[in-house]
């Protein structure tokens, strides 16, 4: 019965895999668009939170590294944040 | 002699494959590490590098490569009788495809979890990129014709299977929503699509008021309809047009709506096909009619026999799952050889079972070779005898005959239209990267690239005209598919082998397989091209089959040169091998 259950499991994480995939894919996605909004200040669009921005840091610093790499910045676009 | 021997057969070479030659290739040549730090480790983002399970990974990876081309192409090629097919499923599972698909994962492994193409950028070069997308180009058209072809003339052969068919897109839809926007659980919904799917089709094959047959519409076979066409001209040629503008639609949605959804509901098809049939052998032990060789055959089986089995003997289709996804969710290298050879093997399982439905349909040898009277005959009644003996094998379980061949078509027109829909958007991913590469901006947008895509494979599958007429003629598509499809296998398994010499190891395992895959294709294409398609033989000129053999015929020989200029120079730079 146990054996039984376990090879359901697995089969269910076998469907499952892709699915996870896309769904955290789409995740990042939209992640990637709300720094780059963080951020529209650079490109020139004003941004009418910029002062409160800076409480985004601690959750933002350690996903940063990754996310300028994604957008096809190999060295980061910040003075301020040296990741790299 | 009952069909269990050949699967039993079948299954020792596999096992033997599995247990000794992968072992060699796994210490000897690619000299797996239990300790290297795998790219699903080193970059796991979560997202594409996600360490996995091997058992999880092997599931996946299988039901990605199986589909409805492990089928069709035995069931052609049992033409020149059962020994041929089952020795080159076999022999060709374990040292071509069993390399190939562990080799790919593997290479991809020690470089960064890069795919093929980019790999065939780094080791030989830009223009064999570009060659390489052409390729895939040329591959990704031949699956949306043939594949195309086969569903029409499937729902016209078994117009009780379109229901079920059709029934499947809004259970999918409805599946994706559910699990997407709630975070539900997808066995059950999935389990209870399939439940009302074969409902469905057990319905449908007991009432004809629900079999949609669209010969019958326009007035039965014979009759003529708009534009001088007969009725099963004019079924084909609808059918291709529905099934055009679906797979437009399907290939142009994000993938969680409909292609995910659908593909779970096709692995428990895979499942249920599998276990029907192997168990169906089981029960019935049906005697194997076919003749063990063909001496009076019109075509010789050399070459043509290296191509008409691509998928089930060795595939390059598998090297773009193998280094695309696979290999970027490797927990351990060592897993490789689970993965990726036993993924050839479940592959070549599936070729196997659909020769035995085949060999073991007909009552007698005559019947056998009634139908299978010519080559051109073989192409175009093949897929319909799998249909037939698998459902035969099925009765061996209690399931009634009509119903089988009804499920049993559902089986494969859901595999083929998962591949039409994967490929279309395969399709338009590339002709949007050339258009990057030669600056064509507007074949760069979604919809144009996607309409270039649409119209030219409904375009390639109503040309070719068979003996029903217009549009019934996809088969001869066929060794195009095979062989176009042996082109990137050739390519990855060369690919394989400059990375193997550039480690000073023995390369042969890679080489051998892929000089035997390009000099068949060779052989094949010059033949064909110069004998059938040219006009000069005694057949009549196909400029269509003609053009695009002798691209092939040029792409295998490109291989060929360039494999003998990289794997011929001493003094090699390294490549990655971290």
């Amino acid at each position: 019965m146990k054996s039984l259950k376990r090879i359901f499991e697995l089969y269910d994480e076998i469907l499952s895999l892709p699915h996870k995939q896309e769904v955290a894919r789409e995740l990042r996605d939209e992640d990637d668009l709300f720094l780059l909004l963080i951020y529209s200040d650079m490109l020139g669009i004003p941004n009418p939170a910029f002062y409160y921005t800076l409480e985004l840091y601690p959750y933002i610093i350690e996903k940063f590294h990754d996310w300028h790499l994604r957008m096809g910045m190999e060295k980061s676009p910040l003075e301020g944040i040296r990741c790299c | 002699m009952s069909g269990i021997w050949l699967a039993i057969f079948g299954g020792i070479i596999f096992v033997i494959g599995y247990r000794f030659y992968s072992k060699y290739l796994a210490e000897k040549i690619f000299q797996l590490d239990p300790n290297y730090v795998t790219p699903a480790n080193r970059y796991n983002d979560g997202v594409d590098f996600v360490p996995t399970n091997k058992f999880v990974l092997w599931g996946h990876h299988f039901t990605s490569v199986a589909g409805a081309a492990p089928i069709l192409g035995p069931a052609i090629a049992v033409y020149w009788g059962w020994l041929p097919a089952i020795l080159w499923v076999v022999l060709g599972t374990i040292f071509a495809a069993g390399v190939h698909d562990f080799g790919t994962i593997v290479l991809s492994v020690r470089n960064k979890g890069q795919s093929v193409g980019t790999l065939a950028n780094k080791l030989i070069g830009q223009r064999a990129k570009i060659l390489f997308l052409f390729i895939i180009l040329i591959l990704v058209l031949m699956v949306n014709a043939v594949f195309a072809w086969v569903i029409a003339n499937l729902f016209i052969s078994n117009p009780a299977s379109v229901l079920s068919v059709f029934i499947q897109i809004p259970l999918a839809i409805w599946i994706g929503y559910r699990v997407y926007k709630r975070q539900g659980s997808m066995l059950i919904p999935s389990l209870v699509a399939l439940a009302v799917m074969y409902l469905a089709a057990i319905v449908a094959s007991y009432v004809p008021a629900l079999q949609i047959n669209l010969v019958e519409y326009f007035g039965g076979e014979g009759a003529t309809t708009l534009f001088g066409m007969n009725a099963t001209s004019m079924a084909f040629f609808v059918w291709i047009i529905i099934l055009m503008v679906y797979v437009y639609i399907a290939s142009t949605l994000p993938v969680w709506k409909l292609l995910q959804p659908r593909d779970y509901i096709n692995s428990h098809q895979l499942v249920v096909g599998l276990s029907i049939l192997y168990l169906g052998l089981l029960f019935t032990s049906p005697e194997v009619t076919a003749p063990t060789t063909n001496p009076g055959a019109d075509t010789s089986w050399f070459p043509l026999l290296f191509i008409t089995i691509a998928c089930g003997a060795i595939s390059g289709f598998h090297g773009l799952v193998s280094s695309g996804t696979t290999s970027k969710q490797l927990n351990k290298e060592t897993d490789a050889r689970f993965v990726g050879y036993l993924g050839a093997v479940g592959e070549g399982a599936l070729a196997l079972i659909s020769i035995i439905a085949v060999v073991t349909f007909f009552p007698t040898l005559s019947d056998f070779t009634a139908t299978y009277s010519s080559f051109q005959d073989a192409s175009a009644t093949g897929l319909g005898n799998f249909v037939s003996g698998a459902a035969q094998l099925a009765t061996g379980i209690g399931i009634p005959a009509s119903v089988a061949s009804t499920i049993v078509s559902v089986i494969v027109v859901s595999f083929a239209a998962t591949t039409l829909d994967s490929s279309v958007r395969l399709m338009r991913y590339i002709i949007s990267e050339l258009g990057e590469e030669y600056k064509i901006r507007p074949l760069t947008k979604m919809h144009v690239a996607t309409t270039v895509a649409v119209v030219s494979s409904a375009a390639l599958t109503l040309i070719p005209e068979g003996p029903k007429g217009f549009g019934s003629g996809g088969y001869l598509l066929w060794p195009l598919f095979g062989t176009s499809n042996q082109l990137l296998a050739g390519i990855s398994l060369l690919l394989i082998a400059i990375w193997l010499k550039r480690q000073g190891r023995n390369y042969l395992p890679a080489v051998i397989p892929m000089v035997f895959l390009m000099f068949m294709t060779l052989w094949a294409m010059a033949d064909q091209v110069i004998f059938e398609w040219s006009g000069m033989g005694d057949a009549d000129a196909n400029m269509l089959l003609f053009v695009f053999g002798a691209i092939i015929l040029v792409f295998a020989l490109w291989i060929i040169l360039t494999a003998i200029s990289v794997l011929g120079k001493k003094d090699d730079q390294n490549i990655s091998n971290e």
